[in-house]
């Protein structure tokens, strides 16, 4: 296998881990919604209330940021970083 | 002062701002006690924001095209990161979002997820990759993996249709803020609107609208959030409202209880005015099916991960690196108002409907109400409106109405904030319009003028004419969309919903499986936009004229069948055409690996 399709090999399994947390905390979790609603979550709120006004968006930020710097670490794995650029 | 390269001075730069709009905010506090007028308090915040605006605008000014498409390809990240919010959260966001939380609690919030968990797919699936691709459009970017015109030409099509669907909601909205502020006439506020919009971004293009976004941002965070403390701590619900409203959430849904949701009879309704609602629905309860709120999540992130304005803000970034980070940049800034929009929303209902609050007006007498100060102004603005339905002569939950938009607008008011605040709050929604508008107007001039008219028609065109070309079609465009927007024709959030329908349907899938699928070819990609974007038409249509529509999927989600259509077309087509050619296939590998020169040159 070359490097390129090592290089995207690791890329595709970064973007199905990334993506399966993304679909439990945006889909997942709300399939249960009423259900989760009865615990009593973060900060005394309703534990369904807070996923969707803060907890799933929050998540997200870091989510984005954690992927940012996994796909940096592949792509330095492989010599594939930009050089010489901010 | 300022020395060097103007991008390494940054934040200094937008330090001496922030630092002088809040001088500008105390300044007009003064002012205020000094006896200066509400009115004249409105005209000096949104004249004094415009004119700072137009001011960047000017200094941005640019006769390069890569300046004039991409800013020059170097934005840093958090300030892109800033733009993109700003480019992003719209009138809609600013004005609309709470007050829809406020009436339609749980099943509303589905809207949050969806608008911010979209970026988790823009930083994976789409962004680097179209960055390292080097494209100045995203028409650019189909029009250069599929070949050929008809390819481009569509991409332009389905762009234009969200794009332009989205921006008259927002001219909408900057006519609404400056015809109140500044006390003209709705049809003529709309071109003062759009004049503003015009001057931010006709003379610099993408750098012009970057550096204004920025700015913009700025204004309409601090618009947003001061607000939100200040109500917090004035009606004693706690210093830091996000962490600390769990009591008042619980509160709320002990006087639901107490009041019980009363079903008002339609002819009682009949004398309500026009686009005001009542509270019919649970605050923090699941008040909605599971598909109801997935569908909508689900149609607004794929919707998000399609729209042109959005992705083309990153490719003004220095590196791919850079693109991916500003990502995350760019959801953190939007996190800091979206999360405040639901405490917002608890706020602004807990004083309106707590017996206990000196604020509150449920369970006192009709004629105590009509006698309070702000009731009387916001019901001549039509945004309120209480009736004695069952002639007791005490205000029912059932009885009071209010505008969507008098959540964020009217709340300071009710809490007994200074006049100021109502001021800041008016700069920070012209803010955020603002800086959508010009983003989108900027989306479709910029297609148009690279691709149909570059790309398509005069290839050897030179770049001052180009420049000119971009530069007529901006002010087409933006007169095209206050023309539609002074017929007021629909409200500020359903159209802002369906341009992300309209996106996802006729972008999402030949964008995404042009970087992630080497055997989409360019019949594929024909398909998968042409028969996406008519099938989503057709649904909204048949769904408008009294279809029932299937699945649930409902005339806010109708982008769920048109992205399917979409996907079945362009995967069945793809298969049973010729794979494309080993160039492109080398274009698709040269794009998914950070290092090298980008894959497009551009002159």
């Amino acid at each position: 296998m070359s490097k390129n399709e090592q290089h995207w090999e690791k890329t595709r399994g970064l973007l199905f881990v990334t993506l399966a947390i993304w679909f439990v905390f945006s889909i997942g979790i709300f399939l249960f919604g009423a259900e989760m609603n009865e615990v009593t979550g973060p900060f005394g709120y309703p534990l369904t209330y807070w996923f969707t006004c803060q907890g799933s968006l929050g998540l997200f930020v870091i989510l984005i940021f954690w992927f940012a710097n996994r796909q940096e670490k592949i792509d330095e794995e492989f010599g594939f970083s930009e050089k010489g650029e901010r | 002062m300022i020395k060097g390269n103007f991008v390494d001075n940054l934040p200094k730069i937008y330090g001496i701002y922030t630092g002088g709009f809040i001088g500008f905010i105390i300044l007009m506090a003064i002012g205020e006690q000094m006896g200066m007028t509400s009115k004249t308090i409105g005209i000096c915040f949104v004249s004094f924001t415009v004119f700072i605006y137009a001011l960047i605008g000017w200094l941005s000014r640019t006769a390069q095209a890569s300046n004039y498409y991409v800013a020059g390809r170097q934005v840093p990240t958090v300030f892109n990161g800033m733009a993109t919010a700003a480019d992003w959260m719209s009138g809609a966001s600013f004005v609309a979002m709470a007050g829809g939380i406020y009436f339609k609690g749980y099943g509303y919030m589905a809207l949050l997820v969806g608008w911010t968990g979209g970026y988790v797919l823009v930083a994976t699936l789409l962004a680097p990759y179209l960055r390292k691709f080097g494209c100045y459009t995203v028409p650019d970017f189909v029009g250069t993996r599929y070949g050929g015109n008809l390819a481009r030409l569509l991409a332009v099509i389905v762009l234009t249709v969200a794009s332009f669907t989205y921006v008259t909601a927002q001219i909408n909205a900057t006519g609404t803020i400056a015809s109140v502020a500044l006390d003209i006439p709705f049809q003529y506020a709309v071109y003062v609107g759009l004049i503003s919009i015009l001057l931010c971004s006709m003379l610099g293009g993408m750098r012009g609208v970057t550096w204004t976004q920025v700015a913009q941002y700025i204004v309409l965070i601090i618009a947003y959030l001061l607000p939100v403390f200040w109500i917090s701590n004035s009606i004693g619900a706690g210093f830091f409202p996000h962490f600390m409203l769990a009591d008042e959430v619980a509160r709320i849904g002990e006087l639901e209880q107490q009041y019980g949701f009363v079903k008002n009879a339609a002819a009682d309704l009949k004398t309500v005015p026009k686009g005001l609602a009542g509270i019919t629905k649970a605050h923090s309860a699941v008040n909605a099916t599971p598909w109801a709120f997935i569908s909508l999540a689900l149609a607004m992130m794929m919707g998000t991960a399609s729209l042109p304005h959005v992705m083309m803000r990153f490719f003004t970034t220095p590196s791919v690196k850079a693109a991916r980070k500003s990502v995350g940049w760019s959801l953190f800034f939007i996190f800091l108002l979206y999360s405040s929009a639901p405490m917002l929303a608890t706020l602004s209902k807990l004083a309106l409907i707590d017996p206990n609050l000196p604020t509150g007006i449920i369970g006192k007498s009709v004629a105590e109400v009509q006698a309070i100060d702000w009731y009387q102004n916001w019901n001549q603005a039509n945004l309120m409106f209480i009736s004695d339905f069952n002639g007791n002569g005490t205000v029912e939950l059932n009885e009071f109405f209010m505008a969507g938009k008098a959540v964020v607008l009217a709340t300071p008011e009710v809490a007994g904030l200074p006049y100021v605040i109502s001021g800041l709050v008016a700069a920070g929604g012209m803010a955020a319009a603002m800086s959508t508008a010009d983003g989108l107007i900027l989306a479709i001039a910029n297609a148009i003028s690279h691709d149909v008219y570059y790309k398509m028609i005069d290839p050897r065109a030179e770049t001052a004419k180009r420049l000119l070309v971009a530069r007529v079609l901006l002010v087409v465009i933006g007169f095209a969309g206050a023309t539609i927007a002074a017929m007021e024709i629909q409200g500020i959030l359903g159209s802002v919903i369906w341009a992300f329908d309209f996106a996802m349907s006729g972008l999402f899938f030949p964008l995404v499986l042009g970087v992630w699928w080497k055997r989409a070819n360019r019949q594929g990609a024909i398909a998968g936009m042409a028969l996406g974007l008519a099938s989503s038409i057709w649904y909204l249509v048949w769904v408008r004229t009294g279809g029932s529509g299937f699945l649930g999927i409902t005339q806010l989600t109708f982008g769920i069948f048109g992205s399917f259509v979409s996907l079945v077309s362009m995967v069945v087509v793809s298969l049973m055409t010729p794979a494309p050619n080993a160039s492109t296939q080398k274009m698709v590998d040269d794009a998914r690996v950070p290092a090298g020169a980008q894959v497009m040159t551009q002159k």
